[in-house]
């Protein structure tokens, strides 16, 4: 009656050569490695940057033990801190011409040491969190407030211009927080400007009243346009973080949303906060100028003449040099938006612009004195500009929508639109939380999270092996496997492992010897009863596994608690609690029978079990085991 | 070996009355210095500036106040953390200044004034991130309360369920009194382990409740009191060796796990102390006021698991 059949044993094999190859990561430690991103957002790195790494190592005479890509990153693994520092030379000098112009970031980067099998199984080290391995934790609140009065300030410009388009005379339009009023003098003018913002203004919903002699017509955004306004902002405000991190050169930086309005950013190693606050304040300005077409900038442009007076010469992202004016016509305040799109026409890949009611007010000025000129829209960061577009004026454009087209593919398009976007963050952010962790703390949580866990685990595993003997050390085992499946999983996971973490899994080991504990006691208690040494073995696991089961419901009914509700630290803890109690139930319960059924279950005429002292009440009784 | 020889049942529940005034004595006076002297909660709570720093030679925390008071902050407190090397300054929300930055202004005047001040670890939590935590952490307890009553009702009977509960948030606000008493700081990991101590000291009351079943359906002679006092002895050496075990991996972190873990282990450990008192004493005690009967459990399972030796088995009216 204690035998597993073979497909039992198959499960737990199959489970320990699982778990045994998701920890192994584990083990191996880190080495040094070189890591080349992009920092540009039309860069690109791909297999080609990698056969160019290869390539720039190969010359140098360095040897990696490594080179892969990774996502949007080639990463070079390397024996030696000594060659990583020669190699990161070697690449810099080699992928990055102009140093005051890089399109690459080359940074020192520690990866996993485990062999390329491993790493081809998707098995990795676990995920340390900031407060193991050091770094920065940012959180960021969007001010969605000031967002949705962006957009009803741009709203307003629009709803101005609709109205002139359509001859519809109104006294006063305004913008009262995020609301939009207009005024008209007589009923029918109102009836007519509604009639064009049911047509032309689908995000708003409008409500009329009389005010004085007046009719006054307050159109707000819909709730459902406002939240698409947030995301949106939220969405761009993370696109402009991730260039400008970028640049920081930090090999794995994370960025996330956290709930509807606030960004997670984390930087592991980075230790200097003031920078990176630095990075992540900076707001980059766009403007539009105009390039000087005259024949001294011409010459100019080919490098044999000076810069005529009154011009500046930038690069475009091509290269190519560009003669611009220094009068600034706009900048990126008049920006609203701009997005890829199609020409309904020609089919060919554009960016839209989408200019607030100043911007196109000056923009159909200029573009009409200029038609047949080109125009060089800028963007500046850190004080230094860059052409991001120069198209040529085909005519006048009014409304506040342009359209740039010419030669572009897609991707280009979308590049562009999206460097045009991450010139301004879309709403002001602020600090809300911010953590600093020097890496010296994070080496060191992390030998005294492994202190606890080994010194807890030893402890533990004495006193069970001397108080249940045999039975002590299949549980002391299963225990062991518990950690094994435990590690595996959050390898496996890439959970965040945190130092609460590492409590969480002190705790959860203790915490996970009740069942054996309970099983143990079932069977003594079952033995004492007089029951023979299969028939305890058996009715110990089986009237033990009720109770396991309902104990680790309540455990787990914590534990998820925690998770849904619990953030930053708790939720480090959670993770762990919550996986910990499930592979309890494996190991504890399933593993276990399978040990004891595997010494045990075989001998027919069992007499004895080794579960340490069956003590009876009756003086007389017959001791029943050693 | 074999700690627990016991020869017959321990009329627990004779003292019944003894041990729950004890009880709630303690339970009163957690209550008392919640009040009186309030949580010292920690800077991730009120919002603020938290700054670890460590110097090669024992720290003089007099010239890092004096440092931190010459930039004209109030209400700092400055203290040493872990070791006597190691300095935690707190710095309260600042209206006017821009929070984010204090941190790198302090750290510049203390390595002014002492160059060998190693920044560590620096914690900015804004006014508005620590009201969220506190509201989150009284949803996570309110949803542990709530899950486990109902699965208890479902898996017991609503009275074991409230006994439960009663026995095991009387934990929690004995473990808060604690920290309340010694003004310990109350951190978002010691939150973690209150919550963690009440879901498992709640299995604790859940074997013994388990074993009070098993009793009714064995011993049908026996008398409510009777069930329960042999109930709690037959699991009592499972009780004391179980967290004894997890009592081991807790005392661990406390002697290893170095001052970040610190409270949080002393939390585990009040939780664990009081869970087992309460979950024997005030758990099985409080079931029995609120008059569990035999008939509240088996109800479908009399059916299935008859006493062969009674001879009206299977008899329906």
């Amino acid at each position: 009656m204690n035998r597993y059949p073979v497909w039992k044993y198959v499960i737990i094999l199959i489970a320990l050569v699982v778990g045994v190859v998701y920890t192994l990561p584990n083990f191996f430690g880190e080495a040094p490695a070189v890591q080349v991103s992009a920092v540009k957002v039309g860069v690109k790195v791909d297999s080609g940057t990698k056969v160019q790494v290869e390539a720039v190592l190969q010359t140098a005479g360095l040897a990696a033990d490594m080179v892969t890509l990774d996502g949007n990153s080639v990463k070079a693994r390397f024996g030696n801190t000594e060659t990583q520092l020669r190699a990161k030379d070697a690449i810099q000098k080699a992928l990055i011409p102009d140093p005051a112009n890089p399109s690459y970031v080359v940074a020192l980067n520690l990866l996993s040491r485990s062999p390329a099998w491993l790493t081809a199984l998707n098995a990795f080290p676990m995920y340390l969190g900031l407060d193991l391995r050091g770094g920065v934790h940012f959180m960021l609140q969007v001010d969605m407030q000031a967002a949705l009065t962006k957009k009803a300030e741009s709203l307003a410009g629009d709803i101005r211009t609709s109205l002139r388009e359509k001859n519809v005379r109104h006294s006063g339009i305004s913008r009262n927080g995020q609301t939009i009023e207009v005024r008209f003098r007589d009923a029918q003018t109102l009836e007519a400007a509604k009639e064009i913002l049911l047509d032309q203004f689908a995000d708003l919903q409008s409500v009329d009243a009389l005010d004085g002699t007046d009719y006054k017509l307050t159109a707000s955004i819909k709730p459902v346009a406002a939240l698409r306004v947030q995301t949106q902002a939220l969405k761009q405000n993370i696109t402009t973080l991730h260039n400008r991190i970028n640049e920081l050169g930090v090999s794995e930086p994370v960025i996330q949303q956290q709930g509807l309005d606030r960004i997670v950013v984390e930087l592991p190693g980075v230790q200097d906060t003031a920078k990176a606050k630095d990075i992540l304040g900076r707001t980059a300005t766009l403007e539009v100028r105009m390039v000087d077409e005259s024949s001294e900038a011409r010459a100019a442009e080919g490098g044999t003449a000076a810069v005529p007076f009154g011009s500046e010469r930038f690069l475009e992202r091509s290269g190519q040099p560009v003669i611009v004016k220094k009068q600034v016509i706009l900048t990126g305040e008049n920006l609203t938006d701009a997005q890829p799109g199609f020409d309904s026409q020609t089919q060919e890949a554009v960016v839209n612009l989408t200019l607030d009611a100043k911007g196109a007010r000056i923009f159909r000025d200029v573009t009409r004195e200029s038609v047949g000129k080109r125009m060089a829209i800028l963007l500046f960061e850190k004080g230094k500009g860059e052409v991001v577009t120069a198209p040529v004026i085909r005519s006048e454009i009014g409304g506040g929508r342009v359209q740039i087209s010419g030669r572009m593919t897609a991707m280009e398009a979308t590049d562009t639109a999206l460097l045009l976007r991450a010139g301004s963050l879309a709403a002001p952010m602020e600090i809300i939380e911010e953590t600093t962790i020097g890496p010296s703390l994070g080496a060191e949580n992390i030998a005294k999270g492994f202190d606890s866990v080994t010194y807890g685990f030893i402890a533990v595993t004495i006193f069970m092996c001397m108080y249940y003997m045999l039975f002590g050390l299949f549980s002391s085992i299963s225990l062991a496997v518990n950690l094994l499946l435990l590690v595996a999983m959050l390898s496996m996971l890439q959970a965040t492992l945190t130092l609460p973490g590492m409590a969480a899994m002190a705790l959860v080991l203790g915490m996970a010897i009740d069942a054996n504990v309970l099983i143990n006691e079932r069977v003594r208690e079952e033995l004492r009863n007089g029951a023979s040494a299969q028939a305890a073995i058996h009715a110990g696991y089986d009237r033990a596994w009720a109770t396991i089961l309902d104990s680790n419901v309540t455990t787990l009914i914590a534990g998820l608690a925690l998770l849904t509700f619990g953030s930053g630290p708790v939720r480090g803890f959670a993770v762990v609690h919550v996986l910990g109690i499930l592979t309890s139930m494996f190991s504890g319960v399933f593993f276990s029978r399978g040990l004891v059924n595997l010494w045990y279950g075989r001998q027919n005429k069992l007499k004895t079990v080794s579960i340490g002292t069956i003590w009876r009440p009756e003086p007389d009784a017959p001791v029943a085991s050693k | 070996m074999e700690f627990f020889k016991i020869k017959r049942d321990i009329p627990f529940m004779r003292h019944a009355i003894i041990f729950n005034v004890v009880s709630l004595i303690t339970f009163l006076a957690a209550v008392f210095f919640l009040f009186s002297r309030g949580l010292h909660l920690s800077v991730e709570f009120t919002g603020g500036t938290l700054m670890e720093v460590t110097y090669t030679q024992p720290a003089d925390l007099n010239l890092v106040r004096s440092t931190v008071a010459k930039l004209g902050l109030n209400d700092v407190q400055v203290q040493n953390f872990g070791t006597a090397r190691d300095v935690l300054i707190r710095l309260p929300v600042q209206k006017g200044v821009t929070s984010a930055q204090q941190s790198v202004q302090v750290m510049a005047a203390l390595k002014a004034a002492d160059a060998s001040a190693v920044m560590r670890r620096t914690e900015f939590v804004g006014p508005q991130v620590g009201d969220e935590l506190a509201a989150d952490g009284l949803k996570a307890l309110a949803s542990v309360v709530v899950g486990i009553m109902l699965y208890l009702s479902l898996r017991f009977e609503w009275k074991f369920a409230v006994a439960a509960i009663i026995a095991n948030l009387h934990d929690v606000v004995i473990i808060l009194g604690f920290f309340a008493f010694f003004q310990w700081e109350f951190s978002l990991p010691v939150l973690a382990a209150v919550l963690a101590v009440l879901g498992y000291s709640v299995n604790e009351s859940v074997v013994i409740f388990d074993r009070i079943r098993e009793n009714f359906r064995r011993y049908r002679k026996m008398n409510t009191m009777q069930i329960i006092d042999s109930a709690i002895t037959s699991t009592i050496s499972r009780t004391i060796i179980t967290h004894g075990s997890t009592q081991m991996m807790v005392l661990s972190m406390l002697l290893f796990g170095g001052a970040t873990l610190h409270y949080f282990a002393l939390a585990l450990t009040i939780g664990i102390l009081f869970g087992i008192y309460s979950s024997v004493f005030v758990a099985a005690a409080i079931a029995m006021w609120l008059g569990i009967q035999r008939e509240d459990l088996i109800k479908g399972g009399a059916k299935k698991e008859e006493d062969p030796n009674d001879p009206n088995a299977g008899a329906t009216v």
